[in-house]
C-alpha cells in the first residue's frame, strides 16, 4: 500500500499522454497536459510524505510531536503548481486567439503550419 | 564584482518587469531603460565570463549564505541554492549574453508601437534572463523553474502577433512540447529527489551510482531536454516557431536552443559523468543526430516561407551539434572525443551568428515587403543591398564554406565523427551540401532577378545589429584558431576532466 500514491500519480501521468494522444480539441489539449501536471504534482508530494508526520511548522508544531513531513517537495509542489497555472493560461489564451481567427478548436483542421 | 553572477540574473528580470510601468511615463525613457538593462547585464554577465576563463576553476555563488562563498553547511551538506559557473557555462553564458543584447538592440527599431513595442521588449528580457539564471543555476530544481520562464517567455513571444493566425498556431505547438519537456524534467527531478534527498546537481553527480531510477531518470532528462531542443522526432514546433516569431525573437530562441544543449551536455557530463555515461548514450544522442541533420535538411528543400526555410536550416545545425555531442560522450578519452566536443561547442555560437544574421534579415525583409514567401519575393537585391550581402554571409556559414565560421566548426564534427562512423560523417557531409544548394537557391529567389518592387532600407539599428554578426561569422572564421584555444578548449576541458573540479569548487575539499 506504501506504493499506492506513486501508482496513481503515474496514471495520472499516463491519462494525460492519452488524452494528448486522441484527442483534437485544443482546449482538451490543455486539460491533458494538466492532468500530468498534476500527476507530477502528486508524485512530488507523495515523496515527502511521512506517515503519521505532522505540517514541517516548527512554530505550530504541537508539543511531543514524532515526526514531520519533508518540506522540499511541498516547496517545489507548490512552484510547479504556479507555473503550471501560467503555461495552462497561456495555452487557454492562445487557444482562444485561434478560436477567433479560424471558427473551431479542432486541432485537425487548424493546419496552416504543415510541412 | 562577487555579486556578478545572480546581478546577471536579477537585473534583466527587474529590468522585465520595471519596463512597462516606464513606458507608462516615457517612450524615450522606456527605450533608454532597455539599453541600460542590456549595457549593465552584458558588463555582469561578461565579468563572470572573464573570472571563470581567468582563474580557470568553476565559480560558485550561494544564495541565502552569510557569505557568498559558503556553499555548504556546517555538516558538510549543500542545502543551499548555489549558481555555479565553470568554463562550459561561461561559454553557454557568452552566447546568451550575445544573442540577447543583438535582439535588444534590434527590436528597438524593428518593432512598431502598435505592435505592442512595451510587451514584446519585456517578454525578449524576461527570456533572457531565463536562459542566464539556467546555464548559471547549479540546482536542478532551479534548473527547473528556469526552463519554465523560458518556455513562458518565448511561447509568449512566438504568438506575439496574435492579430495573424499563424503565430498562435505556432505558439499553441510549442508551448504544448515545452510544457511536456518540462514536466519530464520535473519528474526525473522529483525522482532524484526522492532517491538521494538532494537538487545541487554536484552532491547529486557525488552520490549517484547507476541504479535503475538513475537511468529512468537520466532518460527522462534527455527525453525533455531534446524535445526542448527540438531534435527529431520532437521537432515540429521549432520551424513553426523560428518561423512565425518576430525576428528579434527568434535570433533568442536560438539561444534558448543551445542553452538545452548547454544543458543536455551538463547532465551528461557532470550530473551522470561519474555512473551513467556509457557509449550506448553516446551512440543513441549521434543517430538521433544524424538523424535531425538529414531530415531537416530534406525538409528545408521542399519550402516556400523563407522562414521556414531557414528554421529547418537552423534545426539542422542543432543535428550536427547533438551528432558532436555523441561522438564526444561515445569517444570520451580518445583524442577524437575531445575533437568532437570541440566542435559541437564552437558550433553553438557559430550556429547562433548565422543563423541569427539570417533571421535578423528576415525580419527586415518582412519590414520592408510584408510577406516572406519565397514565390512572391525577388528582386530584393536592387534596393536592399546591405541585406543581400548579409543573407549570403550567413546563408554559407550556415552551410560550412570556408573560410567562414560554419566551416571551421563543421570541419572538426566531420574530423572526428569519420573517426568514430564513417557513415555518419558522409550523411552530415552531404546534407552539408544539400544545405548549400537550398541556401543559394533561396538567395536567387529572394535578392536576384528583376527589381521588382520598391522598397525602403532597413533603419541604421538594424543593420548595425545585422553587422555585429557579419563581424562575428568572418572574425570567427579567420581566426578560429585563437577562440577555440581561449574560449572552446576550456569548455571541453570542463566537460572532461573538469567534473572533479566542479564537484569540489561546489562541495568543498
Amino acid at each position: 500500500m506504501g506504493n499506492m500514491p506513486f501508482v496513481v500519480s503515474m496514471i495520472l501521468v499516463g491519462l494525460g499522454f492519452l488524452a494528448l494522444i486522441v484527442r483534437r480539441n485544443l482546449i482538451k489539449l490543455a486539460i491533458g497536459i494538466s492532468v500530468i501536471e498534476m500527476g507530477v504534482n502528486l508524485f512530488l508530494v507523495s515523496l515527502g510524505y511521512v506517515r503519521g508526520g505532522i505540517a514541517p511548522i516548527y512554530t505550530y508544531a504541537p508539543p511531543g510531536f514524532k515526526e514531520m513531513v519533508f518540506p522540499t517537495p511541498q516547496a517545489l509542489t507548490l512552484t510547479a503548481i504556479v507555473i503550471g497555472l501560467a503555461t495552462t493560461a497561456l495555452m487557454l489564451a492562445f487557444a482562444v486567439v485561434i478560436y477567433r481567427h479560424r471558427g473551431t478548436l479542432d486541432a485537425g483542421k487548424i493546419r496552416e503550419l504543415k510541412g | 564584482m562577487v555579486h556578478a553572477p545572480i546581478l546577471a540574473i536579477a537585473i534583466p528580470l527587474l529590468g522585465a518587469f520595471a519596463l512597462p510601468i516606464l513606458a507608462k511615463l516615457n517612450r524615450r525613457a522606456r527605450d533608454l531603460w532597455a539599453v541600460g538593462i542590456a549595457l549593465v547585464t552584458l558588463v555582469f554577465g561578461l565579468a563572470v565570463a572573464g573570472q571563470v576563463f581567468a582563474s580557470g576553476k568553476p565559480l560558485v555563488y550561494t544564495l541565502g549564505a552569510p557569505s557568498p562563498t559558503a556553499s555548504v553547511t556546517e555538516g558538510g551538506f549543500p542545502i543551499r541554492i548555489v549558481l555555479v559557473v565553470d568554463a562550459l557555462g561561461a561559454f553557454a553564458g557568452i552566447i546568451a549574453l550575445l544573442a540577447g543584447a543583438i535582439g535588444l538592440f534590434y527590436s528597438l527599431q524593428y518593432l512598431a508601437e502598435e505592435e505592442g513595442k512595451t510587451l514584446g521588449t519585456s517578454l525578449l528580457l524576461l527570456l533572457w534572463a531565463g536562459i542566464l539564471g539556467l546555464v548559471y543555476t547549479g540546482d536542478l530544481f532551479n534548473f527547473f523553474v528556469f526552463l519554465e520562464i523560458t518556455s513562458i517567455a518565448a511561447c509568449a513571444l512566438i504568438g506575439y502577433r496574435v492579430w495573424e493566425s499563424r503565430p498562435p498556431e505556432a505558439a499553441f505547438k510549442t508551448m504544448a512540447m515545452y510544457t511536456l519537456g518540462g514536466l519530464l524534467v520535473l519528474i526525473s527531478v522529483g525522482i532524484l529527489y526522492g532517491e538521494y534527498d538532494a537538487l545541487n546537481i554536484a552532491y547529486l553527480s557525488k552520490l549517484i551510482t547507476g541504479t535503475l531510477l538513475d537511468k529512468l531518470a537520466l532518460g527522462l532528462l534527455l527525453g525533455g531536454l531534446l524535445m526542448k531542443a527540438g531534435a527529431v522526432p520532437a521537432h515540429m514546433w521549432a520551424p513553426d516557431a523560428y518561423g512565425e516569431a518576430p525576428a528579434m525573437a527568434t535570433i533568442v530562441l536560438v539561444a534558448n536552443t543551445q542553452a538545452a544543449i548547454y544543458a543536455l551536455l551538463r547532465v551528461v557530463f557532470t550530473l551522470f559523468g561519474g555512473a551513467l555515461a556509457t557509449p550506448g548514450i553516446g551512440w543513441l544522442i549521434a543517430s538521433l543526430g544524424t538523424v535531425t541533420v538529414l531530415v531537416a535538411v530534406l525538409m528545408a528543400v521542399v519550402q516556400r516561407h523563407l522562414g521556414r526555410l531557414v528554421a529547418y536550416g537552423a534545426v539542422s545545425q542543432l543535428g550536427y551539434m547533438l551528432l558532436a555531442v555523441g561522438v564526444g560522450v561515445v569517444a570520451a578519452g580518445k583524442g577524437f572525443g575531445e575533437v568532437a566536443l570541440k566542435g559541437g561547442i564552437f558550433h553553438m555560437i557559430n550556429d547562433l551568428a548565422s543563423v541569427g544574421l539570417l533571421f535578423l534579415v528576415i525580419g527586415a525583409i518582412r519590414r520592408a515587403v510584408g510577406s516572406v514567401d519565397l514565390l512572391s519575393l525577388g528582386g530584393l537585391g536592387h534596393t536592399l543591398r546591405w541585406e543581400s550581402g548579409f543573407f549570403l554571409l550567413g546563408a554559407l556559414a550556415l552551410a560550412g564554406i570556408p573560410p567562414l565560421n560554419g566551416f571551421a566548426s563543421k570541419f572538426l564534427i566531420y574530423e572526428s565523427t569519420f573517426k568514430a562512423s564513417p557513415i555518419l560523417a558522409a550523411i552530415a557531409v552531404l546534407s552539408s551540401i544539400l544545405l548549400l544548394a537550398v541556401v543559394v537557391r533561396a538567395f536567387h529567389g529572394v535578392f536576384l532577378g528583376p527589381k521588382a518592387r520598391d522598397v525602403g532600407p532597413a533603419p541604421w539599428g538594424m543593420l548595425v545589429a545585422m553587422g555585429v554578426l557579419a563581424v562575428i561569422i568572418v572574425v570567427f572564421g579567420l581566426f578560429p584558431g585563437f577562440f577555440i584555444e581561449r574560449m572552446v578548449s576550456p569548455a571541453v576541458q570542463a566537460l572532461l576532466g573538469g567534473r572533479a573540479a566542479y564537484l569540489a569548487a561546489v562541495l568543498g575539499g
